[in-house]
């Protein structure tokens, strides 16, 4: 036996039969491989493995540590749960594709050297990609163009800082990143925080989640962000700027989230909330608050995979996405709202759910770290989570309005993925010990004390007081939200604009020129350049070769052929001589 | 079960008991805040039973108010058709 079988080339490797199989035997092998993952993950022991020499540059394919162990770990049972959510699926294409980004994640979390890393990262931005083209719908193809040009956009700055980096310090080996913030670790890092969705780079996640498909957006919300997550703790723990950008973009998830009318757009506000924690404790970067960040991605992805699945259930089942069409689902679908409570529980943190034990670990490390403000803004960033998560969104897609839709629960895959997702969220929530061992540092935090239950619970108690009082100004608003993506959007307009009016009366104007005014005038001295070549240079080398012919002839006449008349030729020469060496010796 | 539970939160049937739960889970709430043992303040907040309930209640309405400020007055709601 091997010590070690790389997770993530199972599934890279295992896509390739995947469309060639039959529909009964393709369930049961979608499922096969990443159970077989999973068991990989939990039977692998740390070291190095896969080490190679490539253009003078050490490659390590997998290096295996505790931090990289808990993302593989969380990574292939959100594997296992996508797959079970997307089993009724006809066509094997998002299946390749789930897989091979589920691959490409689990490469970058394995990747010990950055050109591993860049391959695997690159990897993942066109596989879910193709999770938002599979919609075929054209806002899809739309936004799955902008999210691949982003992406690749990121891709570019990342692998800059790559090579700045390489010739810099002669090592392109992953790692904690030593010294300032110089030019190429900006690079680097600003590669990293596109794919983590900090604003103001976030408006790509917003943009296309909501348009992929119902089981693709689940893939999509558990892996780019998180993988970004875990090379930020690798390599940027105790950054302070990340602090700030984590607390700003808590708050300006939640912020959007209030004006969003599209379910799952309002749910992918929420990623960049969430993500704003991880962000912020691994800015931190103490134990306890890198310990937080990890601990809450791992709960993050299994609760927002479950809320997604939730809200996809729903889009699956009446085909309505917005707020202000949906409404009074519960008779029909309680199942469906029991299961995506949950979820909801979870991220808002409630206590027995996950988000409780892992939120409060970031907001009590940087309480331990005197950063009070981002104690009160991480505090209200709960409190928004809660009311648009646990509150608005549930009220208006199941209860509320009776919009008189026909519905009824989602297949039963969809149900039972929901259900192992809800299982491990309160799971983690009850047993914080099980997730607590497999973090990275020592865990010196108990999350069940009777004051934080109680100051949790207030929070979130009175924001549902807030909630009961407000539900007026919350109404959804048959509108959009304008975000960073703008710049990009109207960007791309006017630049087409560019193109298609000055640029192109341009290029009109100086083709107008030169077919009016310099192509006759290049014509006609082409014509006086032939002219002069044919009678004037042409005439003088012929004349020339002509003499020279001439002169030739001349000799040749000279030379008769008839040995008297050279024998007579060299006896003159001869006396010639004599008569010359006579005079002159004299 | 599941659907009993599920219906109790949305029929109308059940508003008033439900209301009447929901302000008794708040008093409860707020007693036991200033029931329980603290431990070590880190801050001044902290030390303060019935805290976290008002700052709850702040920040979704402080929330609620400022997106709506920013959607409705800053322009940054615009119609579906914006981009079209």
């Amino acid at each position: 036996m091997t010590d070690f079988v790389h997770p993530g080339l199972m599934f890279i490797l295992g896509a390739l039969p995947i469309p060639f199989l039959k529909r009964s035997v393709r369930k049961a092998y979608v499922l096969l491989i990443p159970t077989l993952a999973i068991l990989a993950v939990l039977t692998m022991h740390p070291g190095a493995y896969g080490t190679a020499q490539f253009i003078g540059q050490q490659i390590i394919v997998a290096k295996v540590d505790k931090l990289s162990i808990l993302f593989a770990t969380v990574f292939s049972i959100m594997a296992l749960i996508g797959t079970v959510y997307a089993l009724h699926l006809t066509r094997a294409g998002q299946h390749v594709a789930a897989f091979v980004y589920v691959g490409s994640a689990l490469g970058v979390v394995f990747a010990g050297d950055y050109l591993t890393l860049f391959l695997f990262w690159e990897g993942m931005t066109f596989a879910s990609a193709y999770l938002v083209f599979a919609q075929r719908s054209d806002p899809a193809f739309r936004a799955g163009f902008r999210y691949l040009m982003v992406h690749v956009t990121g891709g570019v700055a990342l692998l800059g800082g790559i090579i700045l980096r390489g010739f810099a310090t002669g090592s392109l080996l992953f790692g904690p990143v030593e010294g300032g913030l110089d030019f190429a670790t900006c690079l680097i890092l600003a590669g990293f925080l596109l794919n983590a969705a900090v604003p103001p780079l976030n408006a790509w996640l917003t943009d296309a989640y909501p348009e992929a498909t119902v089981t693709g957006a689940v893939f999509m919300s558990a892996f780019t962000t998180k993988t970004a997550v875990y090379v930020l703790a690798r390599a940027f723990p105790g950054t302070d700027l990340l602090v700030w950008l984590g607390t700003v973009m808590a708050l300006y998830g939640v912020i959007y989230a209030v004006l969003e009318n599209d379910c799952r757009r309002l749910l992918a506000y929420h990623i960049v909330s969430q993500v704003g924690y991880m962000v912020a404790g691994i800015g931190i970067g103490t134990e306890m608050a890198v310990n937080g960040a990890v601990s809450h991605a791992f709960a993050h992805i299994l609760y927002k995979a479950l809320l997604f699945m939730g809200a996809g259930a729903v889009i699956h089942v009446t085909g309505r996405r917005k707020l202000t069409e949906l409404g009074g689902l519960y008779k029909t679908m309680p199942v469906t709202v029991a299961l995506y409570m949950v979820g909801a529980f979870a991220i808002s943190a409630f206590p027995f759910f996950s988000g409780f034990v892992t939120k409060s670990m970031v907001v009590a490390a940087a309480g331990q770290d005197h950063r009070a403000l981002v104690v009160l803004a991480l505090t209200m960033a709960s409190s928004g989570t809660f009311l648009h998560t646990g509150l608005k969104l549930p009220y208006y897609m199941f209860f509320g309005k009776d919009q008189g839709l026909e519905a009824r629960e989602p297949p039963r895959n969809m149900l039972v993925a929901m259900g192992m997702a809800a299982v491990l969220c309160i799971a983690i929530g009850v047993f914080p010990q099980m997730l607590y061992a497999l973090l990275p540092h020592p865990v010196d935090f108990e999350p069940y004390t009777a004051v934080h239950i109680t100051e949790s619970l207030g929070v979130l108690m009175f924001t549902a007081l807030g909630f009961v009082m407000f539900l007026k100004a919350l109404e959804p608003e048959n509108k959009i939200s304008i975000d960073t993506d703008w710049f990009y959007r109207m960007g791309a307009r006017h630049f087409m604009w560019l193109a298609e009016r000055p640029l192109a009366r341009y290029e009109k104007a100086v083709s107008d020129v030169s077919e009016t005014a310099a192509l006759p005038f290049l014509h006609g001295a082409a014509r006086a350049g032939l002219r002069i070549d044919l009678h004037g240079v042409d005439a003088l080398v012929n004349g020339f070769a002509r003499t020279i012919l001439r002169g030739g002839g001349l000799l040749r006449r000279l030379q008769s052929g008839v040995v008297t008349h050279y024998a007579l030729a060299m006896i003159a020469g001869v006396i010639a001589a004599i008569a010359v060496f006579a005079v002159a010796w004299q | 079960m599941i659907k009993r539970v599920v219906d109790f939160f949305g029929d109308e049937r059940h508003a008033k008991t439900r209301r009447r739960l929901f302000y008794l889970v708040l008093v409860l709430i707020v007693i036991a805040d200033f029931l329980v043992f603290r431990a070590h303040a880190e801050y001044l907040w902290e030390r303060l039973p019935g805290w976290s309930a008002v700052y709850g209640f702040g920040s979704c309405v402080l929330l609620i108010f400022v997106s709506k400020f920013l959607g409705h007055r800053c322009g940054l709601m615009r119609r579906e058709d914006y981009y079209d």
